[in-house]
């Protein structure tokens, strides 16, 4: 018996020998993974379990574990509000805009470029399109105000000089999503069009020319060759693309709503700003970000089940 | 050789117009920032859009840089890229790699750890607690840390590393290298391309960064380009009523001047990297 015990004994304590071996042969690995998995544990943990004071009635002096507990309160607060309505109204419509008249500009460009054969105009025309996306959205706020400024502002200069009159685009809740959506359009389009480029370039010649032989001509090789073979691209893009739906993006956002377009253009992210750091009202604040957060979650994970359901890989 | 029938090159014109006007839709009106920003008060008042100045005036950057407040900010700018792009890319490198090999145990539930911050977080207000909390609040470190890592970036440079071939580590291995030392001196350098195009993605983003500045740096002393660039341009913009007409409205050249020289140092980086980054964005996304 005694033998017995001190054998598995030996053995357990061979492997706990082995394992330290192995860490220590790998040593360097294991001391390279703890600074990034310490940045993940206190920026991107940590404030995951912080929403629990969604639920608290948090002060500062007491701090997150001792502030009380409140159920529900924020949330029914937030369910109730006449912003509410507005927020969720405002973030939908302008991520759908997004979708609709965004998300297909990338792939159209991507497409005509792919059809130019002159390489040095090709090339041109990319690092042309990529430039607005090293724009700071400050800087292209700073660009929409110099243009569309009713002051002199070359947009309204010439709808007047057209016999048209002045409108006021920046204060105005009528054009706020329209600007929003073509300022997203302006600055991403471009860029946008780097990872439909590099699936395009993957597609087997044979197939063009196999098309070309059965008659098509350019716009049926598109249509039947180019897109199908990048289809999978589409897919995951669009998959990120909803499972952004409600993160419209603070920057560009906050720097373009005024009191005079405010009620069309206030989403989500800049009502937690304001009523949150400005206002410090954090538990309240916390429950709209994690509402937020929630149907982003929801979003992705369904649009991701969609994905595989309907035969294409999805992103997880 | 292609055959080239009528409606071909019908296709071809029109394609190569409509991106001709494209590319001028993406760069005019930048173009027309940059003019102005050389054109005297005078002519912009006349003509609205100027392409070509007819009298260049260096009044409006006179302006700027009489002041020390942009010249200072714009250091800032610099100082926080700089730091932060370095940070950035050493933290990604070596937690990438430490995750790219197989000797690491547990790295599946790591990664899953780090991908399912992309799907979910927490928000603003936690996430500016924990850096208030951390006593970050007004420090440089607060716009820096708390970006130390993207995980998207993270995820495509595991990719790359990851097809590197097994081979290669071994022979390094058999020749008495350690991981640090395979690192440094085989990985690093046959990965340049893909680190010069993170790096630029990095720097666009610290460069360009407004949001975590401005919650996290309240002494208009220690801010960078971006919120200065934000002032002058809500300064000027007397559309609205909310910001009351007791502030002294700058002329149009100095928002253009602003604009452009916000906007130039990152610009001037650019056509030195684009050339590394479509295959570096491709590399990592391949296997994705």
């Amino acid at each position: 018996m005694t033998n017995f015990f001190s054998n598995r004994q030996r053995v357990k304590g061979a492997a706990a020998q082995n394992l330290l071996k192995d860490i220590w042969r790998n040593r360097w690995l294991y001391i390279f993974v703890i600074p990034g998995v310490f940045y993940f544990l206190i920026f991107k943990y940590i404030p995951m379990g912080g929403v629990v004071i969604a639920f608290k009635d948090y002060t500062p002096f007491l701090g997150i574990v001792e502030s009380q507990w409140v159920g529900w309160k924020h949330f029914e607060r937030l369910f109730q509000n006449n912003d509410f309505v507005m927020l969720f109204r405002n973030t939908i419509l302008i991520s759908l805009y997004k979708l609709l008249f965004y998300f297909p500009v990338p792939i159209i460009l991507a497409l005509m470029l792919n059809e130019v054969r002159l390489k040095v105009f090709k090339r041109f025309v990319q690092t042309v399109i990529y430039i607005p996306h090293f724009f700071s959205w400050v800087v292209v706020a700073g660009i929409t105000y110099v243009l569309l400024t009713t002051e002199g502002g070359i947009v309204n200069e010439f709808i007047m000089w057209a016999g048209g009159e002045k409108i006021n685009f920046l204060g105005q809740n009528a054009w706020i999503r329209t600007l929003l959506t073509s300022q997203t359009i302006w600055r991403e389009a471009g860029w946008g069009t780097i990872l439909y480029l590099a699936a395009m370039s993957a597609v087997d010649p044979q197939l063009y020319e196999a098309a070309k032989i059965d008659g098509a001509g350019r716009f049926r090789q598109m249509w039947n060759v180019t897109l199908p073979c990048i289809r999978s691209t589409i897919v995951i893009l669009l998959i990120l693309q909803i499972g952004n739906f409600m993160d419209l993006g603070f920057e560009q956002i906050y720097n373009m709503i005024n009191a005079g377009n405010k009620d069309y253009g206030n989403v989500f992210d800049t009502y937690v700003y304001t009523i949150g750091i400005k206002e410090g009202q954090f538990s309240y604040s916390t429950a709209i970000g994690l509402f937020k957060s929630v149907i982003g979650l929801i979003l992705v994970l369904g649009s991701n089940y969609l994905a595989r359901r309907s035969g294409e890989e999805g992103i997880f | 050789m292609r055959k080239s029938g009528l409606s071909d090159r019908s296709f071809d014109t029109i394609n190569v117009l409509l991106l001709i006007v494209i590319s001028l839709i993406c760069i005019l009106p930048f173009l027309q920032i940059v003019a102005g920003s050389f054109a005297t008060q005078q002519e912009l008042m006349e003509k609205k859009f100027v392409l070509i100045p007819e009298v260049y005036s260096l009044d409006a950057y006179r302006f700027i840089f009489s002041d020390i407040t942009i010249p200072k900010s714009m250091m800032i700018s610099v100082f926080i890229t700089v730091c932060g792009t370095i940070i950035n890319l050493v933290f990604t490198s070596i937690t990438a790699f430490a995750l790219a090999r197989r000797g690491l145990r547990g790295r599946r539930f790591i990664m899953f750890l780090i991908v399912f911050t992309l799907l979910f977080d927490g928000g603003m207000i936690p996430a500016y607690l924990v850096v208030k909390e951390l006593g970050l609040i007004n420090t440089y470190w607060a716009v820096m840390i708390p970006n130390a890592i993207s995980a998207f970036n993270l995820i495509l440079m595991r990719n790359f590393f990851m097809s590197l071939p097994e081979e290669l580590f071994e022979s390094a291995k058999i020749d008495g290298c350690n991981d640090l030392k395979t690192f440094i001196q085989i990985v690093i350098p046959l990965s340049m391309a893909s680190m010069a195009t993170f790096m630029l993605f990095y720097a666009v983003n610290h460069w360009n960064n407004f949001m975590m500045p401005f919650l996290y740096l309240n002494t208009p002393d220690m801010w960078p380009v971006q919120i200065w660039l934000r002032q002058i341009i809500i300064m000027a913009t007397a559309d609205f009523g909310d910001f009351g007409a007791s502030i002294e409205i700058p002329s149009q050249s100095l928002r253009m001047a602003t604009i452009v020289v916000a906007t130039l140092p990152i610009l001037l980086v650019y056509p030195f990297i684009q050339k590394h980054f479509v295959k570096g964005v491709m590399i990592g996304s391949v296997k994705g």
